[in-house]
């Protein structure tokens, strides 16, 4: 993991184990997620990496039966410590789904809605930080005019947009991405992905994609999952062109998955 | 069924959250209260009734408010009698009506057809009761039913079930009205339930060469006989517990006989017409005794339709 | 001897044939009942029914007390009966995984919903109208609202379990607390579906006569206080239409159909809103 500027983590996984109900869904995981540079997890279906994502921030909590143990350190501090208040740190890693999901409400209240869980912030403030955080997402020429109309009248590629302009604007210290792109047409994917590449100069970004192009793209370091268990981790151009397990280099070539 | 959000108990919850829950939890309380205070109220109210009359209540036939003799007999007779005519006609009636709207009827007239089914099944029951007072049962006692007095009162076995005065109200005219309320409310469930059946498995029905009849008999019902069966279940409890409907045409006569076309009661057309007027504890306890049965049958019928669909469901390997 | 071929084209043409008939048979009643309703109920029409009250025999009047006292009772009744009913269906869907409250309450949700309303009616005569010994607007209303409850239960339930699980995701991700995802977000994307359920069980609720028999029973007279007996236009009807006199039948019917009209335009209304709702979602 060696490149040119310092490299601090962000996230330390370590001995990660993860049940749904009796099934184990990961084992063992031990990781580090660089800071302010994009990892992309990927795998076959099926291989927990959208599982994985999802310890980060807590979000298997909300089902019944699903439960992990070990330790992810954000800054030295554990997530999975029982006494963690979970809706600060959820408010700490931001995260973007599969499918879009504005709320049903106008564009500048779904960016709010986020903001005004932890901030008092006047409302000249606010409307900096739509904005801003529209501008960031690369949305706001586009919205800029019709702020209160409802979010859910965007085309798919602007409500995906959206939904990263709501979790940005909460300035958290981790996005988490879980397949962003894959219900998109090609080009609102090719804005988003520009858009990542603009936003790890700000956030750590964490993707799960099953487009192995993508993460070939876009990502500084990639890790490589199947079965539930990390097969290989490093740096993007070394795993795609000299993988150093077996397993990574069928999959990265394309005799399965 | 989509898989449910599990809050979980973290001791950190905020009050906010606890309290939003406790008011909701209350909220749903309140229903299985009201349902207890409903069976309560009603035995309280009948016992004295139970305490004069015991069983017998159920199998005695008279009803004397001079002599304080009361019996179920008549009305629970009626409101089983109107309720089974009006779905063995609105049963078969409301599955061709279904059938029509799914598979037969052009496309440009689905929409309209179901919009008119359904907005006749919001049509208030005592619109039904009037139009069968003042319009049907005139007719149906000067033209029809002298017919099925001549010729099915006539018949060996069924005949006195057939025999009677034309007068056009009684339990016969009854059971026709209701079933006429009660089909559009079925057919439209029948309706929903048909059309959410998969295309592709009709399709590959069709594709092997089976009629329309037969794809819908041999493989749309069965696919949907748990939601069918749902749907005549309730259709059973709104013409077991309609009120105006019947009142209106069944001429609140206390008195059993086997024929449909003489005049008869059922337990919520004898509260309608009595209970205002009704002097006297016993009579009145009478009267509530009445409505705890009605609430009873309903009640068990309710009980034994969603038990029905449980084992079917359970059959289907839908259920664990 | 007909082949299999012939004899399974024969139950086929049969058996769509009935089908037609049928529908036919559904769209006569529909029919005749709307035409009658029309029939009688427009020359019944005029400006005195809805500026006089309801007459003794043999006299003009209106029917304005009746259409005043069902307008309250009905507003009352889905007042009452309208949070419980969301807040008891928000229970059901958002909370009702673990534990027996839940299915028990469906259960009994159910019983509620299809239960005669005449029991309904017997049971606040029971619980009120004996300990106060006279008829009330609150008690008509008090009924009326035990209607709603269970009709808008079932479908806030119904509309909360249909949005998708992400928007809740979504929200939790933000760091929303439990009660916020639940109010702002979860109730909001299902409003246009609770609120037709309200419309419906307000048309429900209109045409209803047996439980205001034993509850508010009628007044002849205007009266606005709840605390007497309340005119409302199912009982009204009732008595006028199985009475003698013509004029008073003449007022049942156009009663009848002021009544229809209502509950047709309110179906109408929520049918119309809900598709707009869906399709801009």
């Amino acid at each position: 993991m060696n490149a040119e500027k310092t490299i601090t983590s962000k996230l330390v996984i370590k001995d990660l184990n993860f049940y749904y109900g009796n099934d184990q869904a990961l084992k063992d995981i031990n990781l580090t997620i660089p800071e302010k540079m994009v990892t992309a997890f990927i795998g076959p279906s099926g291989c927990g990496k959208s599982t994985l994502l999802r310890t980060f921030n807590r979000m298997y909590e909300l089902y019944p039966k699903q439960k992990a143990t070990g330790e992810i350190l954000l800054d030295g501090q554990n997530l999975l410590d029982k006494r963690q208040d979970l809706n600060t740190l959820r408010a700490k890693i931001g995260m973007v789904f599969q499918k879009p999901t504005p709320f049903p409400m106008s564009i500048h209240d779904n960016i709010t809605f986020g903001v005004k869980l932890y901030e008092n912030l006047n409302q000249h403030d606010m409307n900096e930080r739509v904005e801003w955080a529209l501008k960031k997402a690369a949305l706001w020429n586009e919205v800029k005019d019709k702020l209160k109309q409802s979010g859910t009248g965007l085309s798919g590629g602007q409500q995906q947009r959206l939904c990263i302009a709501r979790a940005i604007a909460v300035k958290p210290e981790v996005l988490l991405l879980d397949e962003p792109t894959s219900a998109l047409d090609p080009i609102s994917t090719a804005h988003i992905e520009r858009l990542v590449d603009e936003l790890k100069k700000e956030f750590t970004i964490v993707i799960v994609t099953h487009n192995m192009q993508q993460a070939a793209r876009i990502s500084d370091y990639t890790a490589y999952m199947y079965l539930g268990e990390l097969i290989e981790f490093g740096d993007t151009s070394a795993v795609f062109t000299n993988p150093k397990r077996k397993e990574t280099e069928d999959y990265i070539t394309g005799r399965f998955g | 069924m989509p898989t449910f959000l599990h809050y979980a108990r973290n001791k950190l919850q905020s009050w906010p959250d606890i309290l939003f829950r406790v008011i909701t939890r209350i909220a749903a309380f309140s229903v299985l209260l009201l349902l207890a205070a409903i069976i309560v109220s009603l035995v309280i109210g009948s016992l004295p009734a139970i305490k004069a009359f015991g069983f017998g209540f159920l199998s005695s036939s008279e009803w004397d408010p001079v002599t304080e003799q009361f019996g179920a007999l008549v009305p629970i007779v009626g409101t089983l009698v109107t309720a089974s005519i009006a779905l063995l006609i609105a049963v078969p009636v409301s599955f061709g009506i279904a059938l029509f709207l799914t598979e037969l009827s052009p496309r440009w007239l689905r929409r309209p057809l179901g919009i008119a089914v359904e907005l006749l099944a919001g049509i208030p029951s005592i619109i039904y009761g009037m139009w069968g007072l003042f319009v049907f049962a005139p007719l149906f006692g000067d033209y029809i039913e002298p017919w099925i007095n001549d010729h099915i009162g006539a018949m060996p076995m069924i005949g006195p079930f057939f025999s009677g005065p034309p007068m056009g109200i009684g339990v016969l005219t009854a059971g026709i009205i209701l079933a006429i309320m009660v089909i559009p409310f079925i057919a439209s469930v029948m309706r929903d339930v048909f059309e959410v059946v998969p295309a592709l498995l009709k399709e590959s029905a069709y594709g092997l060469g089976a009629t329309t009849w037969e794809v819908m008999w041999n493989v749309v019902l069965p696919y949907t006989k748990i939601g069918v069966v749902g749907g005549i279940m309730l259709g059973l409890g709104r013409a077991l517990g309609e009120t105006m409907a019947v009142t209106f045409v069944i001429g609140n006569a206390h008195s059993l006989s086997e024929s449909l076309l003489m005049p008869g009661n059922s337990i919520s057309s004898a509260l309608a017409n009595e209970f205002n007027e009704a002097v006297g504890e016993l009579y009145t306890s009478a009267l509530i005794e009445l409505g705890l049965i009605l609430f009873f049958i309903t009640f068990v019928v309710l009980t034994l339709a969603r038990f029905m669909l449980y084992r079917l469901a359970q059959r289907e390997g839908k259920v664990t | 001897m007909f082949s299999l071929y012939t004899r399974r084209r024969m139950i086929n043409i049969l058996s769509l044939g009935v089908s037609v008939l049928a529908m036919a048979f559904g769209l006569f009643w529909l029919g005749w009942i709307l035409f009658t309703l029309l029939q009688y109920g427009i020359p019944g029409l005029s400006l005195a029914v809805f500026t006089q009250t309801t007459p003794p025999p043999g006299s003009d009047g209106g029917l304005i007390n009746a259409i005043a006292g069902s307008l309250m009772m009905a507003a009352l009744g889905t007042l009452i009966g309208t949070p419980i009913g969301i807040l008891a269906g928000t229970y059901l869907a958002e909370f009702g995984q673990r534990g027996w409250l839940a299915p028990v309450t469906r259960f009994i949700n159910d019983v509620l919903l299809s239960a005669p309303s005449i029991v309904i009616g017997l049971f606040v005569y029971e619980i009120y109208v004996i300990r106060v010994q006279h008829f009330s607007g609150w008690a008509g209303a008090i009924a009326l609202s035990i209607l709603v409850i269970p009709i808008v239960i079932r479908t806030t339930e119904n509309m909360l379990r249909l949005v998708p699980n992400n928007l809740r995701e979504a929200a939790a991700a933000l760091g929303a607390p439990q009660w916020r995802i639940i109010s702002s977000i979860t109730l909001r994307a299902a409003r246009a579906g609770i609120l037709t359920g309200v419309l419906l069980a307000v048309a429900r609720i209109s045409g209803e006569t047996a439980p205001l028999l034993f509850t508010s029973l009628n007044n002849q007279f205007w009266s606005s206080d709840m605390n007497q007996p309340m005119a409302n236009l199912p009982v009204v009807i009732f008595q006028f239409a199985m009475s003698p006199y013509t004029d008073w039948q003449q007022l049942a019917w156009a009663g009848a159909l002021l009544i229809t009209l209502s509950v047709l335009t309110l179906n109408i209304v929520a049918r119309v809103l809900f598709r707009q709702q869906a399709t801009t979602h």
